[in-house]
Formats: structure tokens, sequence, C-alpha cells
């Protein structure tokens, strides 16, 4: 299959695994952001092709997991009104929040919808006019453009029964969130492939600056990764410190200077409740005043009660690299896909779905 | 206006009988059939063991490309049959009809049963009707139940693989799953990828009649090759070891999921078959089965082994391995 199958040659990926294991001389910790790349990683059983000189971290990049559970809650708080449609991702609906979820909100009789795009939930507006339907806004800078133009495309077609719960989240300022807290000690980053190619590679900058630790941003193809991994070897090895592209076929340095424009003419940036980390100043997406009737929190009123976090679970922990699924207790225990405590097992691209389903990284 | 099922079709009287009479036994009649008693006496001619399955359809749109629900309704439970080493014989087809469904979709549903019917070569033996109110139901739900003679000589079962066993699957892979999600609401992308419902009795004959050899044979339906083949080796106590570049898949379905990020190997099939055969045999079952019309691009995809017992382990190209465990949940397309 064209476009896919160049990035997946066998002979290609020896290549780079012997260089990779010729070139590593250090012993260095390289975290990928992107539950993406997780998935891929272990997939193609990546970290089994590695010398031990590497270690290999997830991070906080699955939009569904960093969701806090205070945000779940008012989502399942929203679909519990008279006369709501609540229009989610798929994922969405299965994380247990403190007391419910939107897959149990749904089976108490509210009126609760996956799809797949916010035209879709726009769809649903329109064919629903009595009814207040309310998209769940989950996702990086990646989806964020496209929700835009969903709110766009609402306002011109003056559909007022259409609402947002603007939950999204901004990377660089949670990397720096998580460097800032110390609790790993990082060599390299594997940048986010989707979310660069909307806002490039320029903001990452100031970790290569300040922090000294090599980014690399990656595509989601076992060479693509095998090549970022390579590339930041090399930086590592020489102690260049800067910020790369192994993605270009689909990253551009500047981003795409069109998406930013419309994410920013819907948006601006707000504070944003992570789960694991807490309320991170200017790392969120917030819908600007003037598109303020689209805004759920501000046109519904909702109590959802106080926030609980479920005992034992370490997904915090796991987001920010501290904990591996391996050291939560409940893990294959009394968590699994099946029944899900934590949001990392719910998300097809959470770390501790991604060691469930494709074995512990080490082959079997 | 077009004739539409009322709740009087499925009362038992008058409506009822004419829907018989017109809809269905023209179609379907056979003299198990036609005689309308309160069951269908049949007349076996083979001696050997029965095999008895029972499957219900809700399958939502119900014409989908490359079949609908009343081919679907045959085929499945002809293949449930013939997964055991049956000879399918008769089926029972059981209606659910939710009240305003067309009375020409309805006879469109019925000829595809026929159809089907015909090409397995299994008689519908008795049915019955039912219709809900609008809301109660989906359009048209289906139940089939199916009866087969397994002959003399013959032990299939999940039960049965054992290590040196080769795999071979009957073809292409989540033709029928991404079919039917390029049709569903919501998810607006085209394919002209077609369902595989098939009737798979004929190639398991031509299976059996070269080598008795095989002791697995599955259809991997809901929850595709994977959740499949983690039943077989957890009934069977082996190991199962997949050459993941072995497996066919078509480019189209490749394509589906890699936007909608989802697994192949997870998506329900209704026309394939997994088989695990004796080593010695494979080689000549692989070539018997590709000159069936449906075994065209079947090929052996990994073998059965003695090391961890229960689990299913795909060998990368690259190679590296990873766990291929059972599904879980629905399968949810992915969304960054």
């Amino acid at each position: 299959m064209k476009y896919i199958d160049e990035y997946r040659q066998p002979e290609l990926a020896k290549k780079l695994v012997d260089r990779i294991h010729r070139r590593s001389r250090k012993q260095i910790r390289l975290m990928e952001f992107c539950g993406g790349h997780t998935v891929s990683i272990f997939k193609y059983g990546i970290r089994q092709l590695l010398p031990d000189t590497i270690e290999m971290l997830s991070g906080p990049g699955c939009p569904v997991c960093v969701t806090a559970n205070a945000d779940l809650d008012k989502a399942i708080a929203l679909a519990q009104l008279p006369d709501a449609i609540i229009t989610s991702f798929g994922d969405m609906i299965r994380v247990p929040g403190s007391y419910s979820s939107l897959q149990i909100a749904k089976a108490e009789g509210n009126d609760v919808r996956v799809v797949y795009s916010v035209l879709d939930a726009i769809q649903v507006a329109r064919e629903n006019p009595d009814k207040s339907v309310i998209f769940v806004g989950i996702g990086f800078e990646t989806t964020a453009p496209t929700i835009a133009a969903g709110v766009l495309q609402a306002e011109q077609e003056n559909l007022s029964n259409f609402h947002i719960l603007s939950l999204h989240k901004l990377c660089p300022p949670i990397m720096k969130s998580i460097l800032d807290l110390g609790e790993v000690r990082l060599s390299g980053i594997v940048c986010p492939g989707h979310v660069s190619a909307v806002i490039g590679s320029h903001p990452y900058q100031f970790i290569a600056d300040d922090y000294h630790i090599s980014c690399v941003v990656s595509g989601f193809e076992p060479l693509d990764i095998l090549l970022c991994i390579d590339m930041l070897v090399e930086q590592i090895e020489n102690e260049d410190y800067k910020v790369e592209i192994a993605y270009r076929r689909g990253v551009k340095p500047e981003g795409n200077q069109q998406a930013i424009k419309l994410m920013e003419s819907v948006f601006e940036v707000g504070d944003a409740d992570w789960r694991g980390i807490g309320v991170v100043p200017a790392s969120g997406l917030i819908l600007r005043e003037s598109y303020e009737k689209f805004d759920a929190e501000k046109n519904f009123e909702i109590n959802p009660g106080p926030v609980r976090e479920p005992r034992g679970c370490i997904c915090g922990s796991i987001l920010r690299g501290v904990s591996t699924p391996l050291d939560c207790k409940l893990f294959r225990q009394t968590c699994t896909p099946e029944h899900p405590v934590g949001p990392c097992m719910v998300s097809s691209e959470g770390s501790c779905a991604t060691y469930y389903n494709y074995g512990d990284g080490d082959g079997g | 206006m077009e004739d539409k099922i009322l709740l009087a079709h499925g009362s038992g009287g008058k409506l009822s009988h004419e829907l018989i009479q017109k809809n269905f036994i023209p179609a379907l009649g056979n003299p198990a059939l036609d005689r309308l008693d309160d069951s269908a006496v049949l007349e076996l001619e083979r001696t050997g063991r029965l095999a008895f399955t029972t499957d219900s359809y809700v399958v939502s749109p119900i014409f989908f490309p490359g079949g609908d629900i009343g081919r679907l309704a045959v085929c499945g439970t002809v293949n449930d049959l013939s997964m055991s080493g049956a000879v399918p014989h008769y089926l029972s087809l059981s209606l659910i009809i939710e009240e305003g469904l067309l009375v020409s979709e309805l006879e469109k549903v019925v000829d595809s049963v026929r159809q089907a019917a015909d090409e397995a070569g299994v008689k519908i033996a008795t049915g019955d009707t039912k219709v809900v109110n609008q809301g109660d139901a989906d359009r048209l739900f289906i139940n089939t139940s199916g009866v087969g003679i397994i002959p003399e000589g013959i032990d299939i079962s999940g039960s049965n693989a054992k290590p040196g066993d080769r795999i071979i699957v009957s073809g292409t892979l989540g033709d029928h799953g991404i079919a039917i999600m390029s049709q569903r609401e919501g998810l607006s992308f085209s394919t002209t990828l077609k369902s595989d419902c098939a009737p798979l009795n004929h190639l398991v004959v031509d299976m059996l009649d070269e080598s008795h050899l095989i002791n697995c044979l599955r259809d991997p339906t809901r929850g595709g090759l994977a959740t499949t083949l983690n039943e077989i080796a957890g009934q069977s106590g082996v190991g199962i070891e997949l050459e993941e570049n072995t497996i066919p898949v078509r480019d189209e379905v490749r394509g589906a999921c890699e936007l909608l990020g989802l697994d192949p190997l997870y998506i329900a099939n209704e026309g394939k078959l997994i088989a695990m055969v004796e080593e010695n045999a494979a080689e000549s079952i692989l070539n018997r089965m590709r000159k069936n019309r449906y075994g065209k691009k079947a090929a052996i995809i990994g073998r059965v082994c003695s090391e961890h017992p229960g689990r299913v382990v795909v060998k990368t190209a690259f190679g590296s391995s990873r766990i291929l465990d059972m599904l879980s949940g629905e399968l949810l397309p992915r969304i960054c």
C-alpha cells in the first residue's frame, strides 16, 4: 500500500537498528509523548530491537487519559440534563469518572452518541433542533483546528443548539511542566507527529535551549520512529541538543499556519486540568468570548459533585513517566480493558491498554 | 404508497397467512416447509452424528455492499455447521420485523435467503414471523438454526489443535467488517469494498475430500482472526505463532484500518475460515482450497506450538514479536 509500505520496509529497519546499536554508547532515556507513538512502538516491537543503552518511557500524550475526573464528571452531568444529546469520541464514553461514565449514563437512558468528527456532531444538532447537542471536545493541537472549524460552521448556520465542552490541551506547556517537575530525567524526546503537523517544530526549541534535551519529531510508522531514535542518539552522543524533524512528509518547521489561525480565531489559551498533574496554567484551550454561546460550561447549570479518584490507580504517575503499568497493583488484576479502573486502560492509545494488548514490550 | 409490514402481519391471522403464502412459500418452498405443520419433520439420508447450531442476526444496515441480512443469516449458520465438519442440511428461519418495513425490502431479503440457501444446498425447513412496534426492533432481526450431519471418521474441534499444526486462512481478512462500517451512519468514508459473506460448506467438503488431517476449523466472525485464534489457543492449551507478513489483507481494508485506527486482525469476516491442519497435509489442503472460489487467496499464516500455551504471538517483519490478544469491548476508531 502506497505511503505506508515504504515506511515499513524490514531491510531499511534493520539498517537503522544496526546504526543505532553502533552509535549508542551513553545510557540514555527517551520519552515518547504521544500515545500513537506508544502504540506503534509496542505493535512493531521496537523496544526489543533497541540496545540496552536506550530506555524508552511513555508520556502524557493520550487525550482521553489526561482528561481529569473533574472534567469527565462535567460531561456526565451534562448528559443527564433533560433534552441534551452528548456527542463524544469513542474511547471517552468508557472512561470511569468519579461516580459514573458516559457509557453508564447512556445505559440509564440519557442520549450519548459516539461520533467520529465534530461535523457529525453538527449534523446531529441540525437534525435535532429541539435538543441541546453538546460535543465533548478533547484532544491536543491536532484536533482543535477541526473543532474550531466546526464552531465556525455552527456560527454560519446559526445553530443555537450546538455546544462544546472544551477540554482541549496544549502540548509544549505540559512538556515544560513535566520537565519542571523534575521527576524523570530525560535525554531526548520523541516529539508528537500530528501535533507538530499543526504547530511545527519551533515550539519545542526551548526544550533544547533551556533543558539541553534533544527533540526529534517523529511519524508513526516503524521506520519513522527508528529514524527519530537514531537522530536522537546522534544528537545526544555529540552533546548537540537541537530540534529536528524525522517526519518531513508531514511536518514543516513552521507548522500549518492556516490551521493555527483557525484555532486561534475560535479558542484562546487558558488553564487546563490534567489527570495526575493538576491544573497547569496556560496549557489548554477555551472558547473566546465572542463564541461564548457555544460554550457548554457557560450555558448550562450543572453540579457534578465532589471529585473522587479511583483507589490504587496510578494512571497519574504513569502519565508523568514516573511509573509504568507494571508498577500498578491493579494492572491485569482488577484493571483490564473489560473493567477499566483508570483511563490509561480504556483508551486504545493509553499506556496500560497498550501494555495489556501487546504484551509488556518484551515480545511475549 | 408502497406496501409496508403492519403489526397485523405478525398476528397469526389472515395477513400472516397471506404473507407466508405470498412471500415465503414461493421463494423458499420444499417438502418439509410446504406442510406448514407446527414442526418440520426431516428425512435424513445419511448416517452420522448430528450437528446443531443457532445464531441471531441484527446487522445494521440490513442491506450492505456484497450482501444483506438474509444472505448473512443463511451463510452464518451454514458456516457454523461446516466448522464442525458437518454437511448442513436444514435451517430454520425466524424473523422479527419492526412495523413499517417495506414489503419490497422483505421480499429482497427473502430472495437473498433463497439464493444463499440454494448456493449452499440447504433447505429452509421451518420458520416464524413476528412483527413488533416501531422502536422495539431495528427494521429486521433474523434468527436461523441449522442441522447437519458429520460424516463418519471426522473429528474437528477447537480443542484439537496440536503443536506442529499449520494454520491456514481461506482468504483476505476484514472485508465484511470494513464494508459494514463504511455504510454506517457517521462513518461517511466511501469504499468499493464488498462483504465477503459466503457459504463455506463446499470449501470444507473439498478440504475434507483432500485430507482428513484437519484438526480445527473456525470462522473468524466477530472479533476477527485474533479473537478466534485466542479461543483455539485456550481451548486446545497450545500456543500460536503467526508470521505477520503472510496474513492476507486487502489494500482497501488496510487503508480503511489505517484511517480509523483499527487492526484488520480484529475485524469481522463472514466468508472466511481458519484451519489447523497436520503439517504434512498443509500444502495439499492449501492447493485444493485455492481451486475453490471461496479459497482462492488461501494462505498458510503460522503454526501451532507448545510454547506459551493460551497465547497468540505475532512475529513482525522486523524480527520482533508481540502478543495478539482477544478483542476487548467494541471496536472504536481512534481519535487523534
